[in-house]
């Protein structure tokens, strides 16, 4: 059986040394976060660790780069909504 | 956690074709070098890879260069004459005679990324590039990616892009990422160049001197020509649009200013967008260091450099793209140089090293004249701003649109400085990479001589990084002269 992680729940397979963001990627998951002022989807652009347009919640830490994060069995990735801190704003 | 390495000759930052030459060449001549790099693996974006081996091989060129650099890396490594910190993020550092001290995080254990630092008497750096993005209408939507990104999924972890992709900018770059794609199985729909390769017929003198770039060219048009992709030359995307993500991209012919040609634009359905204009260079440590900063012939920024790849800061060398946009072969080249005066600056040389310095700066000297001839061949059309509306994301972290930037300029920013202060574009995570080089050519002022991208770079910290990292000490003292 292939390794996997949870994307919002789901299972996504992944392959050796590959990235969460290629994972994503690959299972045809472009749309990582929404922004915070507006609220759109975004995903990974640069794909290098540069944009920072594709971060996501793992295992509760929100701000991680996809495209950095290897993929690990067990991992817990999330969509980030606006900062990732949205609970804490007042 | 902190950790400390030092007794060090020479750091060099980055291990991409010109940082691992550098470390070689240091190392070689009998300095005692450390290679620092964000990466799990040597071989930086270039020679980005999965294991240990350049796999497939028809994905890479310069494989051979790669290898001999490699085992030569791994021969210093296991004789204890190269140290190798992987995965090491360096955010800031400081480089005088007292001696330079580079600070990096960690981030290869699990938990939160360790604090390193790291003290030398040299810096070699050699921190490459990433791609030129101009924005366009839905610029910002999932699916609509660096050119550069398409690679590193396909050369990092094995992604094939997909299934419909669009490829568009300009420069040959384009081109062989669209061929890599297609020799892994991707399907094109077409390629658009906003140039036209006839311009080459301008520079026969460059293209005379790089034969293998002409055979590595060729090689991509078989690819390209038996998989039946087209190009289109002096055509540009202007719109992506979708829902959540890309569905649709719109093209347009160019008149020969960069304008788009009314009444040819055309609109095909798509999964993925790639997109990538030549690069920009990665230029906040030798800023940090502060190294000048001069233009090259296109007006983008570089760090200045002497005979020996020196900068303005004596004890700062750098190498590759930070120099000037010119591919591996040449930032392998350079920093072969680097590594080599580097050490000889501390009066560490090996006879037979030296010999090849003559050779490597022939090398260069070709190398950098292809490379401006490559700036004169495919530069960003002028009248690319026409694309915009006032809807279009110029920033994309801080969400600025262009109505707000226009209103930034109305307000009186003629600068990027002022632009970002007023309309917080190039505030944001990525600290004005993507943005800061479209927000210099929205700015109207005909009396800027020099490009005013610099501004937009100038950063204390190089990278985001935790309140707890900024807040713990190195306690480290000046370093020791190792006379």
């Amino acid at each position: 059986m292939m390794a996997s992680f949870t994307f919002d729940g789901h299972p996504i397979t992944f392959e050796p040394d590959q990235t969460v963001g290629a994972a994503l990627f690959s299972a045809g998951l472009t749309s990582l976060r929404t922004t915070r002022r507006r609220g759109k989807p975004r995903g990974m652009f640069c794909g290098i660790g540069v944009c920072f347009d594709c971060l996501v919640v793992v295992d509760g830490t929100p701000s991680q780069r996809a495209c950095l994060v290897p993929a690990a069995s067990g991992l817990d990735v999330r969509t980030q909504v606006g900062s990732g801190f949205d609970e804490l704003s007042t | 956690m902190n950790s400390r390495h030092d007794g060090f000759d020479i750091c060099v930052v980055g291990a991409g074709p010109a940082g691992m030459a550098a470390a070689v060449h240091g190392a070689e001549s009998g300095a005692r070098v450390v290679l620092i790099d964000a990466s799990e693996s040597i071989g930086g974006q270039f020679w980005r890879h999965r294991g240990d081996v350049l796999s497939p091989p028809s994905l890479y060129h310069d494989a051979d260069r790669f290898q001999s650099l490699a085992v030569r890396v791994e021969a210093l490594v296991r004789g204890r004459r190269l140290t190798h910190l992987r995965n090491h993020h360096v955010w800031t550092l400081s480089a005088s005679s007292e001696g330079c001290l580079v600070r990096s995080l960690d981030r290869g254990g699990t938990g939160q990324p360790a604090e390193t630092s790291v003290v030398s008497r040299r810096l070699v750096l050699a921190t490459g590039a990433f791609d030129r993005q101009i924005p366009f209408p839905g610029w910002d939507l999932p699916g609509v990616i660096a050119i550069g990104g398409l690679q590193a999924l396909l050369k990092g972890s094995g992604v094939v892009a997909g299934p419909r992709v669009v490829v568009a900018g300009t420069g040959p770059f384009i081109v062989a990422a669209a061929a890599g794609l297609v020799s892994q199985g991707g399907h094109v729909i077409r390629i658009h160049d906003a140039n036209h390769p006839r311009n080459w017929a301008w520079h026969a003198r460059a293209v005379v001197s790089a034969a293998d770039k002409l055979r590595e060219a060729s090689e991509y048009a078989a690819i390209l020509g038996n998989s039946r992709v087209p190009i289109s030359h002096r055509s540009m995307v202007i719109t992506a649009e979708g829902t959540d993500r890309l569905e649709r991209v719109t093209t347009a012919k160019l008149r020969p200013d960069g304008s788009v040609r009314p009444g040819t634009e055309h609109t095909v359905d798509a999964d993925v967008l790639a997109v990538g204009w030549g690069f920009v260079a990665q230029l906040e440590l030798p800023i940090a260091a502060g190294c000048e900063i001069g233009a090259a012939r296109d007006g983008s920024p570089v760090t200045i450099v002497d005979r020996d790849q020196r900068t303005t800061n004596d004890v700062v060398f750098a190498a590759g793209e930070l120099t000037g946009i010119g591919g591996a072969a040449l930032a392998s080249v350079e920093g072969a140089i680097a590594g080599i005066a580097a050490a000889g600056s501390l009066g560490i040389a090996n006879d037979s090293l030296l010999g090849r310095v003559p050779a490597f700066e022939r090398k260069r000297t070709s190398g950098r004249r292809f490379a401006s001839a490559l700036d004169d061949v495919y530069p960003v059309p002028a009248a690319w701003p026409g694309v915009l509306t006032d809807e279009t994301v110029i920033c994309r972290c801080e969400e600025v649109s262009y109505a707000e930037v226009k209103q930034a300029v109305t307000l009186g920013a003629h600068d990027v400085r002022t632009a970002k202060l007023l309309s917080r574009a190039g505030m944001g995570w990525c600290q004005g990479r993507m943005c800061s080089f479209a927000l210099e050519r929205i700015l109207p002022d005909p009396k800027r001589a020099v490009p005013d991208v610099r501004s937009g770079l100038e950063r204390a910290i190089a990278w985001p990084v935790s309140l707890g990292s900024l807040a713990s000490d190195p306690e480290v003292p000046p370093c020791e002269q190792h006379a």
